[in-house]
């Protein structure tokens, strides 16, 4: 199994009780609220974590990008990156992902993967993702183009690095009279695209057509959905006429271990509460504005929020290690539900978060050192 | 009379218009949450006008065509409208995100048009004093901040949707995000060309709108070079329902006296 440790690096020092006053923790979260010399040593622990998950033998560090939010500090995963490349020799650094509709020029993140690929000698996985609801507010990007915009920038970044240039792209978008990429990626034909996902159809019919094969990531979903996301990735492959392999598909989800389920129960829940209710904490309006999702997924979305009565509700860390959402245990029980999933749906690919909302350093080093010494030797024997 | 319903269809897309009264032709383009409720306004322009209110490409009972893709498209479709319906003189009248769409109908044609009737309208902005944030509130604060009389709201708020009317809501807001998400409720290049419409223009402003500032009323009449202005007080973002005994009379005098 490929295993990479992933990292959203939030702000841990948020006023939570001052931010409770604001709409969301997104957005309009007045950024008077971040103090940048605790922020700064914020930065250092982060990327420290995953350079020493390097030396526990993960294949790859994941980083992501969002946007005017305490929830994660890298409006610009890239930069977070090149300090990895700089500090680490062998693993994978994946970029989980870039929001492609977001950018006015994607030549741009073409350029950037490309110099990235280049610095690395080869070692970037590039996620390509359309950003969460709240991006189109903080960005002022259209959503009801996002679909549009996300697969015209596709197109235009997997061209840049596969075509020689200078070649002339007109798109609805994007039109650029020049794309010549320089430098070139690294890497043969290019870098490898994966998709982090919240398993929306559209993208799993997309990214598992035979032209891209792309892998498929499920990412912070209840057990049950992410069984079902996966094997739907799986069954369209099967459409397409072909079995998908284990690499295709993989999963992303909080993880915490410590010596017995109790402990590892009382040590997370603090992390796991303040991740799923204070730093994702947002509207309806945000999460899903006009045109994001489809009309009919937006529908079904207000229903189902409206029937489950969530916007209020809090989610207890209970709730979100028994639906699975988060694996939490002794290494026994976390080897477990990993194995359970393999079961289930093949998957081969694991983006483990072992940071997340305020859990401390210690406790999340303690976690992910009991992962390597009891948990991974299974995973990869 | 009840108004007529039908559908007409221009180029590739099939229409919704509702249509009332006798007399010299008023078109009214209709806002941003498109055409809930049939309003008593139309009724009484009505009374010795023909009033037609189209449901616009994407909005409620129309269709909604991929290639119309912004406020600019739209007018230049309507420009198609105006011409297929045969109106050769008419009165415009737009609210918010219609009035926008009326300004912009104007600069590209303004021959046939009597009269131009802007209210609380969308489509030039003053800087520094931005929109309130429609796509960021919730459904109760839309209503709430759009009248400035909370009983109102309060009435607006026990109408409880039935799951078609929910659907067509969605549909609007979709195709209202479309046109006004970026830049928000605006085409930068409008601004510039409003001094080209001289012809009697009514402006009808709220003076608690809390959607458009009351001093974009000002900067219409700024760049307008022939409109006066009816600034409704203790009123918010629709004038025409929520003071219509006030705005009712005031346009209907003003369509009067530019037909002559």
């Amino acid at each position: 199994m490929k295993l990479l440790s992933f990292h959203l690096m939030p702000y841990r020092h948020l006023d939570f009780e001052a931010a409770a006053k604001h709409r969301s923790a997104w957005v309009v979260l007045p950024n008077s609220l971040y103090d940048p010399v605790l922020g700064a040593d914020e930065y250092q622990s982060h990327i420290d974590f995953l350079v020493h998950s390097e030396s526990l033998g993960f294949d790859g560090l994941g980083v992501n990008e969002h946007h005017q939010t305490a929830y994660g500090m890298m409006p610009a995963p890239n930069l977070i990156a090149s300090t990895l490349i700089a500090r680490t020799k062998t693993a994978k650094i994946a970029i989980l992902g870039r929001a492609l509709p977001l950018t006015n020029n994607p030549i741009f993140i073409a350029e950037e993967f490309a110099m990235l690929d280049n610095l690395s000698r080869g070692r970037i996985i590039a996620g390509f993702v359309r950003g969460i609801g709240a991006e189109y507010h903080s960005s002022g990007t259209n959503p009801y183009f996002s679909h549009e915009r996300f697969h015209e920038a596709h197109d235009l970044i997997v061209k840049a690095w596969t075509e020689p240039g200078p070649f002339n792209f007109d798109g609805q978008h994007f039109n650029n009279r020049y794309v010549n990429l320089w430098p070139r990626p690294y890497q043969k034909p290019h870098l490898p695209i994966w998709i982090p996902s919240q398993g929306s159809s559209e993208t799993v019919v997309w990214a598992s057509h035979p032209d891209r094969k792309y892998p498929f990531l499920v990412t912070f979903s209840p057990g049950e959905l992410v069984t079902r996301y996966l094997n739907s990735y799986r069954d369209q492959a099967r459409k397409y006429g072909y079995e998908p392999s284990g690499d295709q598909l993989g999963w992303a989800t909080p993880i915490y271990v410590a010596d017995t389920d109790e402990r590892a129960r009382e040590e997370s829940k603090r992390g796991l509460e303040t991740l799923f209710n204070n730093y994702l904490r947002m509207t309806s309006e945000m999460l899903i504005p006009p045109g994001y999702t489809s009309l009919s997924s937006t529908k079904a979305f207000f229903k189902m929020r409206q029937n489950y009565a969530t916007r209020d509700s809090y989610m207890t860390a209970e709730n979100l290690v028994s639906g699975g959402t988060a694996v939490v245990g002794s290494p026994k029980t976390v080897r477990a539900a990993i194995e359970a999933l393999r079961e289930k749906t093949g998957f081969n690919i694991l983006i483990g978060m072992f940071q997340f909302g305020v859990l401390s350093d210690e406790l999340a080093r303690r976690s992910i050192e009991l992962f390597h010494t009891d948990v991974m030797p299974h995973l990869k024997g | 009379m009840p108004a007529q319903v039908s559908s007409v269809k221009i180029r590739d897309v099939n229409i919704k218009l509702h249509r009332v009264g006798r007399g010299p032709t008023v078109l009214f383009l209709h806002g941003a949450n498109g055409l809930p409720q049939w309003l008593p306004f139309f009724d009484a322009i009505a009374d010795g006008f023909e009033v037609l209110v189209p449901e616009h490409p994407g909005f409620g009972g129309s269709d909604d065509p991929a290639w119309i893709r912004n406020i600019p498209d739209l007018a230049m479709f309507y420009l198609d409208f105006i011409e297929e319906m045969g109106l050769e003189r008419f009165h415009l009248i737009g609210h918010s995100l219609g009035g926008w769409l009326a300004a912009e109908i104007a600069i590209r044609d303004r021959s046939r048009l009597l009269s131009l009737t802007l209210m609380s309208a969308a489509g030039i902005r003053v800087k520094g004093l931005p929109s309130g944030d429609l796509f960021i509130w919730g459904p109760e604060e839309t209503v709430r901040n759009v009248y400035y009389d909370q009983a109102l709201a309060d009435q607006v708020l026990a109408i409880k949707p039935t799951e078609e009317q929910l659907d067509i809501l969605l549909k609007n807001r979709f195709t209202a995000t479309k046109f006004g998400w970026q830049p928000r409720w605006l085409n930068p290049d409008l601004e510039k060309w409003l001094h080209r419409l001289k012809l009697p223009t009514l402006v009808v402003w709220g003076r608690e709108d809390k959607i458009f500032p009351h001093q974009y009323a000002d900067l219409w009449i700024e760049r307008l070079p022939s409109a006066r202005l009816l600034m409704v007080e203790k009123c918010g973002h629709a004038p025409h329902t929520e003071k219509a005994g006030e705005v009712i009379p005031a346009v209907r005098a003003f369509l009067k006296e530019a037909a002559r």
